[in-house]
């Protein structure tokens, strides 16, 4: 207990530490901002001519010169760069090109819906995995076999796939559940299932490990020593180390889901980010793609640094080890 | 992280727990699992290398009377909106959605393999480097890394392919730099070094030796992950379209009729999870076995 007593220079450290982990999200921002940019670039074809509706459009010279001058087209490619730069600062994403409405209004409409699903589809993830591993880990070989196979099971299915099994199912077959997106509660239920199942498959894997390795602590002795049932000396001791990788991983976590939600909300028709993404893609909307693949670079940097806060609330090891590095 | 170190880090902890006397009873007795997962492989082998062995009928052959008919013992897996049996059709598509898969995982592993080796061997300062480009890739979770090399290339089989192989590449890079760094400091290297032996023949004859069993595992583990990447592509219409008896593509094609003809989709997407599923198995056990020598 005594480096609880140090108390200002443990804040100083973990203040310090919060500072790297911010650093380091603005560096993958800019990173990913620059990369994006000079990836577009590489693009085949004139910017202009796709604005004015791509080369069948037949569109003048005049008319071309003016979108370039708009857009800034004819400047230097730094120059632009740096536009590009100043602008993201600012919040400003460009115009789309097929729909010439502003990125930032089109994407702000839609990430609501798409962070929705994303995150009650890793909470029922974190469910099923933390019921599936508490239940079949140390449980002897046919348990352990039972859950492995369905952990591998789950994490090969194709997200595709799975909606069109589960659309089989459940709507054509029983009709219980609409097919696609209805904005209510039934309409979420399919895409939820749909994207947690192949995750809670790769969670449980994960807690499973560290299920056994904390299963194996003296802690874990000593509590089944005191008198406590196995059952309660998992929900009451061991649940948390079962669920500490879960933390860490949810930033990969809610990347993997926002880019199941290309498939998942093409196929359900849910109007977001994903869908959106999707269309601006077989489109070529560049100012689109740009500003999707930002807004989702964004979320998954910004959940990396939650998780890392949060993974240091719930592990006090992680702060001791920090300490002892010193 | 990525989805492929996920599926790493449960091989390494599987075989951290066995048991020794588990371990070496398993080495002379495969487990079930493997022999059936094996069973499939080398059906999907030879679907690879001589589908008319495996076809019940012409998998182009159209056959308007027997659309859409349901699994029966004529059709194992049913017809499609043109009668065509979609077996056949499925054992006809397995070389190119193998090709797609193994060739998407090479371009991964061979970038992966590049980029490990110079952080592994280049120094703290590529190496740092090297992390951060990796930690930058990581920000494009999943599929956004394909869909802007499709962007940019246009959609397509190929482009594909080659998408859904740099999107996997940095998930690679980070295993095998792991790799290198724990062979670079092992005694047999430093005996090396000690020795005299300059550092690119250490590369080649001890690195490269050592680390060869645990990228093949990683490899078959991979397999997996690019088949149904490059069939959600497929699927999305960016990758092989819909004539094509690519399994991605024939799902793609089932969509449409996914009320009336649920076979349609239920059987090519089975071909997807089992050789998914299978490549694992099979990747675990050589795991199993590589270190059980060890």
């Amino acid at each position: 207990m005594a480096h609880r007593l140090s108390g200002g220079g443990r804040s100083g450290r973990t203040l310090r530490h919060l500072g790297l982990l911010v650093g380091g999200a603005v560096f993958v921002m800019w990173a990913v901002a620059t990369l994006t940019f000079f990836a577009i670039r590489l693009i085949p074809g004139d910017p202009a001519q796709a604005i004015l509706g791509g080369p069948g459009s037949q569109a003048s010279q005049e008319a071309l010169d003016q979108v370039r001058r708009d857009y800034g087209l004819d400047q230097p490619l730094l120059v632009q760069y740096f536009a590009m730069l100043g602008r993201l600062l600012t919040g400003d994403l460009g115009d789309s090109y097929a729909l010439k409405v502003p990125v930032a209004d089109l994407l702000g409409a839609q990430i609501g819906g798409t962070l929705l699903l994303a995150l009650l589809s890793l909470a029922l993830a974190w469910v099923l995995a933390l019921a599936l591993s508490l239940v079949s880990t140390g449980r002897g070989r046919i348990a352990t076999a039972v859950g492995e196979g369905v952990e591998l099971t789950a994490a090969a299915l194709p997200q595709f796939w799975l909606a069109a099994v589960l659309i089989a199912i459940f709507s054509t077959g029983l009709g219980w559940l609409p097919p696609v997106a209805t904005g209510t509660p039934s309409g979420l239920v399919l895409p939820v299932v749909t994207l947690a199942i192949p995750l809670a498959g790769f969670l449980a894997q994960v807690m499973r490990e560290s299920l056994l390795e904390a299963m194996a602590q003296p802690f874990v002795i000593s509590a089944r020593a005191r008198g406590e049932s196995a059952v309660g000396v998992r929900l009451r001791h061991t649940i948390r180390h079962a669920a500490l990788p879960g933390i860490s991983l949810s930033g990969w976590a809610l990347g993997w889901l926002l880019s199941g939600a290309v498939v998942v909300e093409t196929i359900f028709a849910i109007p977001g980010l994903g869908r959106t993404l999707l269309q601006a893609v077989t489109l070529r909307d560049i100012p689109v793609v740009t500003g999707v693949v930002l807004l989702i670079a964004l979320v998954y940097v910004l959940m990396t640094v939650l998780t890392d806060v949060a993974s240091r609330i719930a592990d006090p090891r992680l702060r001791q080890e920090a300490e002892a590095q010193r | 992280m990525s989805e492929l170190e996920l599926r790493q880090t449960t091989i390494d902890a599987e075989i951290a727990h066995a048991p020794a006397a588990r371990r070496r009873q398993r080495l002379r007795l495969p487990r079930v699992g493997t022999i059936l997962a094996g069973a499939f492989v080398v059906f999907l082998l030879v679907a690879t290398a001589f589908p008319v062995l495996l076809e019940t009928q012409d998998p182009n052959q159209i056959a308007p009377s027997e659309a859409f008919e349901a699994p029966s013992l004529a059709h194992w897996f049913g017809t499609d909106e043109s009668g065509r049996d979609i077996y056949s059709r499925v054992v006809e598509g397995t070389s190119t959605s193998l090709l797609i898969g193994v060739t998407a995982t090479v371009i991964g592993l061979a970038l992966g393999l590049v980029l490990g080796v110079l952080a592994g061997f280049g120094g703290r300062f590529v190496d740092y480097g090297v992390n951060r480009l990796v930690e930058v890739l990581f920000a494009f979770p999943g599929l956004l890394l394909a869909l802007l090399v499709i962007v940019v290339y246009g959609p397509g089989p190929v482009t594909a392919t080659i998408a859904v192989g740099l999107s996997t590449a940095p998930g690679y890079a980070r295993i095998i730099r792991g790799q290198f760094v724990a062979i670079r400091s092992s005694q047999y290297v430093e005996a090396a070094r000690v020795l005299g032996h300059a550092r690119g023949r250490i590369i080649v004859r001890h690195v490269l030796p050592n680390a060869l069993i645990p990228i093949f595992v990683l490899a078959t583990l991979g397999i997996g992950q690019a088949i149904v990447w490059a069939s959600a592509l497929s699927y999305l219409g960016l990758g092989a379209q819909p004539p094509a008896p690519e399994w991605g593509a024939m799902l793609a094609a089932g969509r449409t009729y996914l009320s009336v003809a649920w076979w349609m989709t239920v059987f090519p997407g089975l071909m997807i999870v089992g050789t998914t599923i299978s490549t694992t198995v099979l990747g675990r056990a050589l795991a199993r076995r590589g270190r059980g020598d060890a």
